[in-house]
């Protein structure tokens, strides 16, 4: 079911171990090729080869300034005025960091949760019809059922239900973190990539998101970046281990854990390291 | 029992810190005492002066507000002398707003082009360009509305080329770079988390701009307004060098005119200490100082408001 393609270890260049899913079930939608990020002349991101897999949640780990959420935010080219990307990022096989792709809709089937919940100083209810709303949705029950359906999904609808119109300003950082999510949600994308999102949040609040990403992975592709190694454990069925720009081990998430390839891997899984 | 009484001695002596400390709560305090002092003082001044008018010429406060007479060394039919200020509050409040209106959409146009489109080109060029605007000497303004504004208007819509119009023209000039550089603080003061949401959901930078960014920074963009309309109330020297100080109800756009400040400048020199003619600017000073309150009051209520949303 795996086929391996260890990239061997030779002269100074340091030991990978890549392992690209492979699993008939759950097909290739997004895979990055000699992707290169420049912050600048500076270079952030080496080379980040990666595929993910449909319906499936693939964590990035790796220590602060590994690259993990400059890759995560070049897949829907959040990184375009900010940092030069060169390579290719094949969605459903068209290579979307060419410089004719419509970001904006693009963007609409490859969304983002940021690491700090954003709500607009909006209501809740305006938070989630704003994307739908830009695109010209205007019927007031199209707008309801949507609404309604995207905080359901997140797992936020019992909470609100009866505060549609109060500030979305108002709510816990959990609550606004899966606002967050429904607001994502709404335009129904078919990849959800999410930036260390459990970071600002308590401990029962993250528990609760991780609820939510492994309901939400029946529809969506998740790509989720943590510092957090048991949460990347508790979730993903893929997990890519960065290190200074590098990707040095990508697996499946049980073999990252319990038989890293790589010596750093392995320290930092084990919490010697990062 | 005796190293208490010492340790007791010596925890209770004033330190060189301790003496140092007092000294700075005395100077700042005092300062403060001294800018509250001159405040105060000021108001007062004005006050007094300013209701004298009203108490020992005895004239009526509603006349004084709506007659459109301004000739305070002559007294008409009735025996009362004509000290109607309508024509110059209603010069001053027409050329600031409508200089408001002319400034705003550049204002805002440029701040949201400084901030959102081109940052780079925004700070090195347009920064210092709009930073130097704000530090021109305001009778540089007005020499220039009087050596191009004025021949322009004369020439475009005949007439003497003095009066609202050029004020309005100078002074959209002078305060557009005080409300450019104030908006372009009410737009960085959008968190930059605003901005990605927005663009993540699929918005284009349009439409973030419109529906999230400017929307984010009403409060401060208004703000940046009332600044801009005080400045233009309380301008004086440009003002009076374009306007035509003629103490009389506009007719139109194009007419001489006078504002508040411009029959003071032109007038205070004039006039003899406690007569009349001194008390009636005394009086339009006072309507002066109590706008600028009010513009005060404006901003701060804007401000407060921002704070809660």
């Amino acid at each position: 079911m795996f086929v391996s393609n260890d990239v061997s270890t030779t002269g100074t260049m340091q030991k990978r171990h890549i392992v690209q899913p492979r699993d008939a079930q759950h097909p290739i939608v997004l895979s990055t090729e000699e992707l290169h990020v420049f912050y600048g002349k500076k270079e952030a991101i080496y080379e980040g080869d990666l595929q993910f897999a449909r319906n499936q949640i693939t964590a990035l780990i790796g220590p602060s300034g590994s690259g993990k959420s400059t890759y995560l935010r070049s897949l829907n080219r959040m990184n375009d005025r900010i940092a030069t990307v060169t390579g290719r990022i094949m969605y459903r096989g068209v290579d979307i960091n060419q410089s004719d792709i419509d970001v904006y809709e693009m963007r609409r089937r490859v969304g983002m949760v940021f690491q700090r919940p954003n709500p607009f100083a909006k209501s809740i209810y305006d938070n989630i019809a704003f994307a739908l709303r830009l695109r010209g949705t205007t019927d007031q029950h199209e707008l309801d059922e949507i609404v309604e359906t995207s905080l359901k999904q997140a797992a936020l609808w019992n909470q609100v239900k009866d505060d549609l119109n109060k500030s979305a300003l108002a709510l816990s950082g959990g609550q606004a973190q899966r606002l967050c999510i429904a607001r994502a949600i709404a335009v129904k994308p078919d990849i959800l990539l999410l930036d260390e999102p459990a970071s600002a949040l308590d401990p029962v609040s993250t528990s609760q998101l991780e609820d939510t990403l492994l309901e939400l992975k029946k529809q969506y592709t998740i790509i989720i970046v943590t510092h957090n190694m048991q949460q990347a454990g508790r979730i993903s069925e893929y997990t890519a281990f960065f290190n200074q720009g590098r990707v040095l081990e990508y697996d499946t998430t049980s073999h990252i854990f319990t038989n890293p390839q790589v010596q750093i891997t392995s320290d930092y899984v084990s919490g010697n390291f990062g | 029992m005796k190293t208490t009484q010492q340790l007791e001695k010596q925890l209770k002596r004033h330190s060189k810190a301790a003496k140092l400390e007092i000294w700075g709560k005395v100077v700042s305090f005092s300062a403060l005492l001294l800018i509250v002092a001159v405040v105060v003082g000021i108001i007062g001044f004005v006050a007094s002066k300013g209701i004298a008018t009203f108490t020992s010429n005895h004239v009526n406060l509603w006349d004084f507000l709506t007659d459109k007479k301004w000739n305070p060394g002559i007294t008409d039919a009735n025996g009362k002398p004509e000290v109607g200020a309508l024509p110059m509050i209603v010069g001053s409040f027409l050329i600031t707003i409508l200089s408001a209106i002319v400034a705003t959409p550049f204002a805002i146009g440029t701040a949201v082009f400084m901030n959102e489109i081109s940052p780079n080109k925004g700070a090195k060029i347009l920064q210092p360009v709009t930073e130097l605007l704000v530090g021109i000497p305001s009778v540089v303004y007005g020499f220039i509305g009087l050596s191009v504004v004025v021949p322009a208007t004369r020439a475009i819509f005949s007439g003497s080329g003095f009066g609202i119009l050029s004020g309005t023209c100078v002074l959209f000039v002078m305060i557009l770079p005080t409300v450019t550089s104030m908006s372009v603080d009410a737009l960085r003061s959008v968190p930059r988390y605003y901005r990605e949401a927005s663009l993540a959901l699929g918005a284009t930078q349009w439409q973030t701009i419109y529906k999230v960014v400017l929307r984010a920074a009403t409060p401060g963009l208004m703000t940046a307004v009332v600044f801009g309309m005080a400045r233009a109330f309380g301008e004086a020297l440009a003002v009076q060098m374009v306007i035509g100080n003629a103490a009389l109800m506009p007719g139109s756009l194009v007419d001489p005119a006078a504002t508040l400040t411009s029959v003071l400048t032109t007038g205070i020199g004039n006039t003899v200490m406690g007569s009349l003619q001194n008390n009636a600017l005394w009086s339009l000073a006072l309507v002066l100082l109590l706008m600028s309150l009010v513009f005060n009051l404006i901003i701060r209520l804007i401000g407060r408001k921002g704070r809660l949303q």
